[in-house]
């Protein structure tokens, strides 16, 4: 990597708690170290509205459970030339997935009827179609590297930063594991 | 005077695991061998002290000699045995068999109650399983929670048997055991009548501390399962007065 | 009994056929059994009447099953034989009647054809000839000779010694020298050994250890009766499915009948060898025809393989050394003993002595039961003996070796049938089951057949086998389906090796063999199914979507 040219860097989030980006914010002041190689182009924690033709890195946290997930994937792997899965949604399924074990009608109703008492209905207006079942990011699109942990701590994700941003190709195994 | 000795009934034999000449009674496993000398080789339905089983297939190793792969803990050792347990291929193998077990069942780390104290997940961790290929089953099994003190979760369950040999070989009561066949296997008690039912089950909890993940676990291990027993309450002014 | 005693039963039963003038054979094996051979007993005793010149006979497989039942008339003037095929009690009278004069053209079924031609038998010598309900017909066609030989004039290391020198190899699938099995049983050192006679046929599409059973229960009994006498066993179990109520009957009445004439039980022959066998019946898994789960179901335990070594031959039944051998393994024995190792390794190729039974079914013009010497081509078993593929079609494939086997296309036709050669073209002889596939199927679907089997059938043990067979099953369906990416492929292919290598036993360890041998020989077949993956397309297109309903 050259001086001159900072490291390209998108996030997304799909179906999860956003609690991997807040890990991800968790690495503190390091932050400031971070920005010094990396430019954020595209993220829900920055203000782009655009996705830039070519980013360097991205990292996608979250499962596929829309049309909408299914679209970002898409895009990202499109755009993106090195793929991230950030967190156990992203590479397991995880706790998004835990409603492939339910027929979609029963989970609308759980949550849209039975647990509401003002005006119960499904919204269908402005929101992505549902998938099923509920898929890791790479049963969908390639991804390059995967990073478990739910979320996966501040710590793992400076360290496999780091070693990205210093041209190494790091192992999570050593920080990191399901569930963690 | 020296009397002379009687033969011995085992004999003593040397071999190789990963190029370390090694020396060990023929009556051994390679397994136990590889462990006595710090070899690690990744297993999950062995347990010292029960009686093999050889399904989980994590532990197999090459052999010189053979083109089939053995399992180290049925494999006894022999003069001259050459043993290779980690080469690239048999990395390769174990992760795909540890891909095979994530898919099978409903592995949510996050959720588990053993999340952090569990031999599938540390193992994926060492073996290097960082995503699963194989697509997921996500079949929904049931959890049996009539046991006054333990429950069980087929969720987790990967079938290893350690529950049963237990159960049966230590305990002696053989509560457990193993219905069905392929895909549709499945640990029961007493010919499938709910735990809490068992009329064998002693309640000696070996299954549950022998099982290496979240399938069998203590009552009141996940959140807000607290049950006060608070019957002998209306006694304590009694229970005071005998003070 | 000793030898003479022997003879004279046997010269008793020829001077009894000398008797008549012909004698009617009806194939009351399973196949022609149900397509109403029973019915056509009852009509020929019917026409028959009382007239004891005319002898009608029950008697067991004669091998084309598609032209069942089949009625075979032989005059002992001149010795003629003519075969009736398709025969139907209505057509009894017309039979009986031609009798002496000319047969009844409409029905006759030629015997010069390939299909009865071409074959050479050794285990089926008696099928179709004898009565397998009556021990005397047996006894008359030189049985139990070999037995008595044996026991009065051999030692058991000279048995041994034949079936070595015979090349003899197990016919159950794998092949292992027969000899070398016995020897090794024959030298543990132990009080109890125990010979089990693997009956669990269980290959789609096989029924070669079926058509033995029924139509020359004895030959087996007697292979292994000459078994425990060569490695010093004193106990013998018969594992046969329950699915065979016909062969179970009839090996019930045979062991009935020989432990009466003293060919089994205590002090046979008047010898200090002893020999009780005993009929376990199989429940239906598969899996029990692998021996250590075999062993397990006659143990009265959950019918699960165990990892070998220890094999059987060391450590089986209850601990103790066991022979196991397939039911036309031990079907050999008596003709080996009989004529000599020599004779048996002088039939066959170099590596692979003998005859060989299959089963041939599927897409065929002769459906049947055949005994081939070993080496023949491939080609002459399906064009020749089998009659090639009806209505038209062209051949495609031929299945052999059941779910553990493979699919050996028309460039490989000309492969001479021997366990090598087959291994070769990534197939195994298997058992013995053949199943011709012409132009009409889709090799993946096969695939996904086979693959469906083994994953219904895997006992559920170990890891590779229990999820590994149906990640593939499911695999396979989805390229079947037309849903499958290249990534489906890779990953389908990544299993078969793991499955391969990693499972427990047997059926594990072949499982994959379906899947590999037909993408070897029709990868195009899958390749036509695949789909573009998701990134190599617009969004969202060919998803599994379900809509939520307002």
């Amino acid at each position: 990597m050259s001086e001159s040219r900072k490291i390209t860097l998108a996030t997304s989030w799909l179906d999860g708690c956003s609690g991997c980006h807040m890990s991800f914010l968790d690495i503190d002041e390091r932050l400031i170290e971070l920005a010094d190689k990396v430019e954020f182009v595209y993220s829900p924690l920055v203000d782009y509205k655009q996705m830039p033709e070519s980013i360097d890195v991205g990292i996608l946290e979250g499962a596929v459970s829309s049309e909408d997930d299914l679209d970002k994937a898409l895009k990202f792997r499109k755009h993106c030339k090195f793929l991230i899965s950030l967190g156990d949604c992203a590479v397991t399924g995880n706790v998004p997935a835990m409603r492939n074990f339910f027929p979609l009608d029963a989970v609308f109703d759980r949550a849209f009827k039975e647990n509401v008492q003002l005006q119960p209905q499904r919204p269908t207006v402005n929101v992505p179609k549902l998938l099923v079942p509920v898929r890791p990011i790479h049963s969908v699109v390639k991804v390059d590297l995967f990073i478990p942990g739910c979320p996966p701590s501040a710590n793992t994700i400076w360290q496999i930063l780091s070693e990205l941003v210093a041209g190494r190709m790091p192992n999570p195994a050593q920080f990191t594991r399901f569930g963690a | 005077m020296i009397v002379p000795a009687t033969p011995p009934k085992v004999r003593v034999v040397t071999l190789k695991i990963d190029d370390k000449d090694l020396s060990a009674r023929e009556d051994e496993t390679i397994l136990e061998v590889a462990r006595q000398n710090r070899i690690a080789i990744p297993s999950l339905c062995f347990l010292e002290g029960l009686s093999i089983w050889g399904a989980c297939r994590l532990c197999v190793v090459e052999m010189k000699g053979s083109s089939r792969l053995l399992s180290a803990c049925s494999t006894r050792v022999t003069e001259g045995m050459e043993v290779q347990t980690n080469t690239e291929r048999l990395r390769h193998y174990r992760r795909v068999i540890l891909e095979l077990l994530f898919a099978e069942r409903n592995h949510v780390c996050s959720v588990c109650v053993s999340n952090g104290n569990c031999e599938l997940q540390s193992l994926a961790q060492s073996c290097g399983l960082d995503h699963v290929r194989v697509p997921y089953r996500t079949s929904v099994y049931e959890v049996d929670p009539t046991h006054d003190l333990f429950r069980l979760d087929h969720n987790r369950c990967i079938l290893c048997t350690r529950c049963v040999r237990v159960c049966d070989e230590i305990e002696g009561a053989h509560t457990w055991d193993v219905m069905g066949r392929g895909i549709g296997c499945r640990v029961v008690t007493d010919l499938k009548r709910p735990w809490g039912e068992s009329a064998s089950c002693t309640g000696c909890g070996k299954c549950v501390q022998v099982c290496p993940t979240g399938a069998l676990v203590s009552q009141g291990t996940s959140a807000g399962e607290m049950r006060k027993d608070r019957r002998f309450l209306p006694y304590l002014s009694q229970m005071r007065g005998v003070r | 009994m000793n030898i003479d005693e022997l003879r004279d039963v046997a010269e008793k039963v020829r001077e009894e056929a000398a008797k008549c003038s012909h004698c009617l054979r009806v194939c009351t094996a399973a196949g022609c059994q149900s397509s109403g051979a029973g019915a056509v007993v009852e009509g020929l005793k019917a026409a028959v009447g009382d007239n004891p010149q005319v002898q009608v006979k029950s008697v067991g497989c004669m091998g084309l099953c598609s032209g069942g039942p089949l009625v075979e008339v032989e005059s002992r003037e001149g010795g003629s034989k003519v075969m009736y095929q398709k025969v139907t009690p209505g057509d009894a009278s017309e039979i009986v009647e031609s009798l002496g004069g000319r047969p009844v053209e409409r029905l006759v079924c030629p015997t010069d054809i390939p299909f009865f031609a071409s074959q050479q038998k050794i285990v089926l010598e008696n099928s179709g000839v004898i009565d397998p309900e009556e021990i005397d017909d047996y006894i008359a066609a030189d049985g139990y000779q070999a037995l008595v030989t044996s026991l009065t004039e051999m030692q058991p290391d000279d048995v041994l010694r034949e079936v070595t020198r015979s090349g003899l190899r197990g016919r159950g699938g794998g092949g292992y020298p027969t000899g070398l099995k016995w020897s090794t049983v024959a030298k543990m050192p132990a009080e109890q050994k125990f010979v089990v006679c693997n009956a669990d046929e269980g290959d789609p599409g096989a029924f070669m250890d079926r058509g033995v059973l029924e139509s020359d229960p004895h030959r087996v009994l007697e292979g292994m009766a000459i078994a425990a006498y060569a490695v010093g066993a004193s106990r013998g179990y018969i594992y046969i499915r329950a699915e065979y109520p016909l062969a179970i009957e009839r090996l019930k009445t045979a062991i009935r009948q020989a432990g009466r004439r003293r060919l089994l039980g205590l002090n046979i022959c008047e010898t200090r060898f002893s020999f009780d066998v005993e009929i376990r019946l199989g429940a239906g898994a598969f899996v029990c025809g692998e021996e250590t789960a075999l062993m397990a179901s006659v143990e009265g335990l959950r019918g699960q393989p165990r990892p070998r070594p220890p094999y059987p031959a060391q450590e089986g039944l209850w601990g103790y050394p066991t022979l196991i051998n397939n039911v036309e393994t031990f079907g050999n024995v008596p003709s080996i003993i009989r004529h000599g190792g020599e004779w048996f390794a002088g039939i066959g190729t170099e590596n692979s002595k003998g005859t060989k039974i299959f089963a041939l079914a599927g897409r065929i013009q002769h459906t049947g039961l055949i005994e081939v010497p070993m080496g023949i081509p491939l080609r002459e078993i399906v064009h020749t003996i089998g009659g090639g593929i009806p209505e038209g079609r062209t051949f495609k494939a031929v299945q052999t070796g059941g779910p553990s086997g493979g699919c050996i296309p028309e460039s490989h036709l000309d492969v001479s049938v021997d366990y090598d050669n087959l291994r070769q073209v990534g197939s195994i002889m298997g058992s013995g089951g053949m199943i011709v596939m012409d132009d009409t199927s889709s090799m993946v679907d096969v695939a996904r057949y086979f693959m469906d089997f083994c994953a219904s059938e895997s006992c559920g043990k170990c890891v590779p086998c229990r999820v590994g067979t149906h990640e593939m099953h499911g695999l396979l369906d989805k390229i079947a389906r037309g849903q499958g990416t290249a990534a489906d492929l890779a990953l389908l292919e990544e299993l078969c090796e793991v499955v391969q290598a990693t499972s427990l036993c047997g059926l594990g360890q072949t499982a994959p063999n379906p899947v590999l041998s037909t993408l070897r020989y029709f990868r195009h077949e899958y390749e036509q199914l695949l789909r573009p993956s998701d990134d190599e397309k617009p969004a969202s297109g060919g998803q599994v979507v379900t809509e939520a309903k307002s």
